[in-house]
Parts: structure tokens; C-alpha cells; sequence
């Protein structure tokens, strides 16, 4: 098959505009009568070597964190930029859906921004004017269609940017981050119309954060790091790599957070007033819990499980002030909020030993029983009247995969059975 | 520097609808609409008119119609200008998202302001006949000069949107600028009562030349000394192709920019 875009060594500099104002002919004036040597150009790498090929008819996922790059790469592939170095090759019409609706003209109607941006993006006049009922169609917005655009929300200016750029028919379509646009029912026709361009065999190239869009929607994924390629491959494996990265990166950050303070009198630990809360941390520690992590079966640690997989939980605590009352618990959430589990050593029952100087907290969990997708755990020792010591809350992340497509939060165990209405029937 | 030329051309259809947008955003919402293209030189005439004719008595004949013939091709001329050093600028978020020549964008200024004055002329042409000058041959020169004062015009106004992505305040510097231009070009006073030493000073500036071309096409109607012109006609096209040059050179500089 053919290759619908092709990036060999593709380099992109920018210009670092670091903290200094906008040049203007005063400033330039200035620097020339005052014989100041002008500051060399910095200048900081968008993306560095870029290799990618995307087939003609494949959807390619780009994903990575903010400034790796993702948005730069698209830019060069529709046009906007250039490479300084490398040579990239796209082939067909290009639609980017970049910033969608940006273009729109709030004095003039939906209808005339319509032909204007349909002509913009690479329309003709009569190709527009033929499509333009279509158009309209798909944005749901007929009866407010001749309104001036600046009586529009922006989920409004959105839908239209989307209705007109797909429309185009395009060979090439890049999206950046529009996936989720307008109601339920607007994002679900948006979802309808990239399924039927890959079926049609369009290529779709596709930046997001949502690493769940990627595997739904791709044939195969690449992932930027600092302007970095880090991995290409499926996207399960892409995202599996990037999702495990981020963990680390951020139980790496936690743990130096937690290093503990050069030799602290014990009279100062005493008195130490507790820090203030944060979002994702609050109590008064008297006890507190540090090192968070959770290990596999065979005690390595791992952020990314298949759904039926054992956990542990394992955190360190350490005793400040020896308190009666202590409670330890954990639960997990899903990362939209919905609480799946939770249980504190109090409700299971356990007796705690005597608490003294710092030890180690293991919950085992035997099968991880969770639809696939993206959860929390939670860990918080408190009193047992529920005043927290140290909470913490959405810290950490990990993500369940799992072959199957199903529905809910649980991953309930069943079996089928299906009896036959004639067998029944057959009984006497 | 042909490749710019080209786009140009290429792209018509986009600068057609720009055009459209342009007019149609300028006048709608507004009380008086479409009738400020005739009000503003209209009022300028006036007060132009009352000051030079009535308060400070120069001698010329039909002042009102003088200043009128002078007055259109400059307002086409500096509101080209000042809406076309912006142009770049307010479309930023334009070419940050649709691959998109950049120098189509004052080429769009130019040309709408040209509707503009091509629009108020024949209002110009009906004072003419209401005074009872006479219309003669010399009107045919009209295209010509209009032609020349395009090509100017639009490569300066190339020029100055690509620098003002760059240096912002030079929005600012024009302003100030086009009103000194303004004094130094002969749209008050005709060129006779510009002293003889001055006469070759005066015609060093290109505007100077198609002013009075248009001047001499319409109030003088005679035909304007096309040595003049024709000259004007070379810096022209000599602008163009440098900014179609610099068009060329900065161009995907101004999407990381603007």
C-alpha cells in the first residue's frame, strides 16, 4: 500500500520568546543607537529526527504529554510549518481540523462563514454552495444558521468548524483534541462520520490525551516525548509504554517529595505544625504514609494490569506521634469520580499492632476485577472517628486492559446458559 | 518570487470571499451602512473645501471638484495601506490553522478598498456633470492609472503586513506617516503653486504623480504626462516583486509568529 505521508529526519526549531516582549521598531531602534549586541536567537527543538510513515487508509494516534510536540507535528504535516531539516511528503488533500471554527467571522451568519470557511479550506466556490444544505444538516443548527456567528456558544462555533471540515472530502484528515465536541449526540455523529472515513479508507492522523480515543479509533500509535519519539507500535502497546512512563515519572516525583528531612530533632518533629492540605493530600499526621506503589504478582512495580491480574498495594508509614486511634483503608475509584471499592482496616476487622517508628502496609488484592480503563487508588490512615491523619487522595494512577468489551465498573464472573424454549417444551 | 505570483492567482477565489467578508463586515451593524464608503471623502470635501476655497481663498477653479479628484485615490491609497499592515496580524488565527500564502491577506485590503473607490467615482463623475465640466477623452487613461496605483500599493502594503507581524508598533509609525505624506502630496494645492525648485522634489514621490494623473484625467481632462507615469508604473512593479521576494523569505516564519 501506498504511503500517505512520509517524515524522514524531520527536525522543527522555534524561536524561544522566554519572558522577553515583543519586538517592535522602538525596541529595535533602541538595541541599533545603543550598539547592544542583539541577543542570540535561542532557540529550543519542537521535535527532533522524526521517522513516520502512515499508510494510506491507517489511523495513527499521537499522543504524549502537553509541549511534546503532537501539535507541532500535525501543523507541519497540514502545512503550517515547514521542517528545518528532513523532508516530509503528504499525499492528497489535507483537512485540518485544527482549532475548529477559529476562522469564523462573528459579524457575519453561520450560512456566510460556512462558504467562507469551506473556500478557505480548500473548497470551491460551486463544490460549497452545493454542499452548503448538507453542511448545515450536520451541524443541527439550521434554525440559528442565519444569526450573526457571535450569537453562537462555542460548542455551536465548534460543530460548525466540524461540519464544514468534514465535509471536504479529504484524503487526509488531522484532528487535534476535537473529538469531543457539543452535546452526546453531536459527538456520537462526529464518531459516526470518522468511522465511515475509515472505512472509505481515508487516513486519519489523531492527537489526544485520551488514551482510551486512541485504541478505540486506531490502527497504530506513536508517542512524543520532548519532541522525542519514544515508541511506535500498536496502540496498546504505544499507550501501555507512555501510561507506565507517567506513572513512574510521577512515583519517582512522589518519593522525593517524601525524602525525609535531614536529621530532624525529635523535639521538632513534636512540634511540627502538619503542612497545609492539598488537593490530593490533607490530615494531620501524626501518621504518615509514604512510598506508594503497586506490584504484580511477582513484586515489580507495574501501573498497567490486565483486568483479573493480582495486586498489592504497598505503602510505608511512619509514625510521628503514637496516637490510640488509627485506621488504615484504601479504595479505588475510576478516574471519572465513581467510587468502585473501598474498606478500611476497622470495617475488615484487623487488629492493629502496637504502632511505633515507621513499617509497611501490604494489601493484596487476588483478581483485579475491573472493566478496562483508567483508576485511582486512594490510601488514608485516620482515627477511627474519621479524623484524617494523611490522605491520599487520586494520587495514583493505573489503568486495567482487557481483550473483552464490556459494560459497568465490575468485571462480574458468570456463565451463560441458554435453554431452548422446544426442550422445555419437550418436557412432560 | 513567480511562485508568490502565482499563489496570487491561484487563490483568487479565496480573495474574492475575503473581499465579500470584508465589505459585508465593514458596513453591517452599522446605522449608515453602505453609505460610509460616499460619507467620509464626502465630509473631508466639505471642510477641505470650506477651509482652502472659502476661509483661506486659494485661486482655483471648482475647488470642491479638485479636492474630490485628489481626495479618492488617496483615501484608497492610506486606507489600503493601514488596513493592509494589519491584515496579517488580525488573521492570525487564520494562517496558525489553514496552510495559507500569507500575502493574499493585504492583497485583500488592496482590493476591497478598491471596490471602495471604484464604488464612490461615480459620484465624483455626477458633481462633475452637476457643475457642468466636461467628460472627455481623457477618462480612458483612468484604468491605466488605477493599475499603477494597484501594483503599488499592494506591494507596499505586503511589505508592511509581513514586518508588522515582526515589529507591532509599526501600525502606529504608518498612521503618523500617511499624514505627513498626505501635506507632501498634491491633493489641496495643485502643482502649479508649488514653487519651480520644488517641482522635480514634489515628483520624486510616486503618490504625487498618480495623484495628479488622476487629477488631470478628471478635472483638468486632459490626458496626465505619461513620462511621469510611466516611470511610477516601473517603481511599481519593482515593489511588487520585492515584497513577492520577501513574501517568499518570511513567509513560514509569520505562522510561528503571529
Amino acid at each position: 500500500m501506498a504511503a500517505a505521508i512520509e517524515l524522514h529526519g524531520v527536525s522543527k526549531r522555534f524561536r524561544f520568546h522566554g519572558g522577553r516582549p515583543p519586538t517592535t521598531v522602538k525596541s529595535a531602534v533602541l538595541e541599533l543607537v545603543g550598539r547592544r549586541r542583539r541577543r542570540m536567537k535561542e532557540r529550543f527543538a519542537a521535535l527532533r529526527d522524526i521517522d513516520l510513515t502512515v499508510e494510506t487508509g491507517r489511523t495513527l494516534g499521537i499522543v504524549g504529554a502537553n509541549g511534546s510536540g503532537k501539535s507541532t507535528l500535525l501543523k507541519l504535516i497540514a502545512g503550517i510549518y515547514r521542517p528545518d531539516s528532513g523532508s516530509l511528503r503528504v499525499h492528497g488533500r489535507v483537512a485540518p481540523l485544527i482549532e475548529l471554527g477559529a476562522g469564523f467571522h462573528p459579524e457575519l451568519t453561520g450560512r456566510e462563514n460556512v462558504v467562507i470557511n469551506g473556500i478557505i479550506l480548500g473548497m470551491s466556490q460551486r463544490e460549497v454552495r452545493r454542499r452548503l444544505d448538507e453542511i448545515v444538516d450536520f451541524s443541527g443548527l439550521a434554525e440559528f444558521i442565519d444569526a450573526p456567528a457571535r450569537t453562537y456558544s462555542s460548542g455551536m462555533y465548534m460543530r460548525l468548524g466540524f461540519a464544514v471540515a468534514v465535509h471536504l472530502d479529504p484524503d487526509v484528515l488531522l484532528i487535534d483534541e476535537v473529538l469531543a465536541i457539543g452535546d452526546e449526540a453531536f459527538a456520537r455523529k462526529c464518531a459516526d462520520r470518522l468511522a465511515d472515513f475509515r472505512r472509505v479508507g481515508k487516513t486519519m492522523l489523531l492527537v489526544t490525551h485520551d488514551s482510551a480515543a486512541v485504541e478505540r479509533w486506531c490502527d497504530e500509535a506513536v508517542w512524543l516525548d520532548r519532541g522525542v519519539m519514544r515508541a511506535a507500535g500498536t496502540p496498546r502497546k504505544v499507550i501501555d509504554l507512555y501510561r507506565q512512563a507517567v506513572a513512574e515519572e510521577e512515583s519517582d516525583m512522589l518519593a522525593r517529595a517524601y525524602e525525609p528531612p535531614a536529621a530532624p530533632a525529635v523535639e521538632a518533629v513534636e512540634t511540627q505544625t502538619p503542612p497545609a492540605p492539598t488537593l490530593d493530600r490533607w490530615g494531620t499526621r501524626e501518621i504518615e504514609i509514604e512510598r506508594v506503589r503497586l506490584d504484580d504478582a511477582y513484586g515489580n512495580e507495574r501501573y498497567v494490569y490486565a483486568a483479573g491480574d493480582p495486586v498489592t498495594i504497598r505503602f510505608r508509614y511512619r509514625v510521628n506521634r503514637p496516637v490510640q486511634s488509627r485506621v488504615f483503608g484504601f479504595a479505588i475509584l475510576r478516574n471519572d469520580g465513581v467510587w468502585v471499592y473501598g474498606t478500611n482496616t476497622n470495617l475488615a476487622r484487623i487488629g492493629l499492632p502496637d504502632l511505633r517508628g515507621s513499617g509497611e502496609v501490604e494489601v493484596t488484592i487476588d483478581a483485579l476485577d475491573l472493566i478496562a480503563g483508567s483508576y485511582f487508588v486512594d490510601v488514608a490512615v485516620h482515627a477511627e472517628d474519621g479524623t484524617p491523619y494523611d490522605y491520599h487522595s487520586r494520587r495514583y494512577p493505573f489503568s486495567v486492559r482487557d481483550d473483552a468489551t464490556e459494560h459497568g465498573v465490575a468485571k462480574i464472573r458468570h456463565r451463560w446458559r441458554i435453554v431452548p424454549g422446544d426442550a422445555r417444551d419437550g418436557r412432560p | 518570487m513567480t511562485r508568490a505570483f502565482k499563489e496570487l492567482l491561484a487563490y483568487r477565489e479565496i480573495v474574492l470571499i475575503l473581499i465579500w467578508r470584508d465589505l459585508k463586515t465593514r458596513y453591517r451593524g452599522s446605522v449608515l451602512g453602505f453609505l460610509w464608503t460616499f460619507l467620509n471623502p464626502l465630509l473631508l470635501m466639505i471642510i477641505y473645501s470650506l477651509v482652502f476655497s472659502v476661509y483661506m481663498r486659494v485661486e482655483v477653479r471648482a475647488y470642491p471638484i479638485f479636492v474630490f479628484a485628489g481626495l479618492l485615490p488617496w483615501i484608497w491609497f492610506s486606507s489600503a495601506m493601514l488596513s493592509g499592515a494589519s491584515s496579517i496580524v488580525e488573521s492570525g488565527s487564520l494562517i496558525k490553522r489553514v496552510p495559507f500564502p500569507p500575502h493574499i491577506l493585504p492583497a485583500v485590503s488592496v482590493t476591497a478598498t478598491l471596490v471602495n473607490f471604484l464604488l464612490a467615482l461615480p459620484l465624483l463623475v455626477g458633481f462633475m456633470v452637476v457643475w457642468g465640466f466636461p467628460l472627455g477623452w481623457s477618462l480612458i487613461t483612468l484604468p491605466l492609472t488605477i493599475a499603477i496605483q494597484y501594483v503599488l500599493t499592494l506591494g507596499l502594503a505586503i511589505v508592511m503586513s509581513m514586518l508588522t507581524v515582526r515589529y507591532r508598533d509599526l501600525q502606529q509609525l504608518l498612521a503618523n506617516l500617511l499624514t505627513l505624506w498626505f501635506f507632501l502630496t498634491p491633493v489641496l494645492y495643485p502643482t502649479t503653486m508649488v514653487p519651480e525648485r520644488f517641482q522635480g522634489l514634489l515628483m520624486l514621490n510616486p503618490m504625487a504623480v498618480l495623484v495628479t494623473a488622476f487629477q488631470d484625467a478628471l478635472y483638468g481632462a486632459h490626458a496626465p504626462p505619461l513620462r511621469h507615469l510611466s516611470a511610477v508604473a516601473a517603481i511599481a512593479l519593482v515593489v511588487l516583486g520585492l515584497a513577492l521576494a520577501l513574501s517568499d523569505r518570511l513567509r513560514w516564519g509569520l505562522a510561528e509568529e503571529v
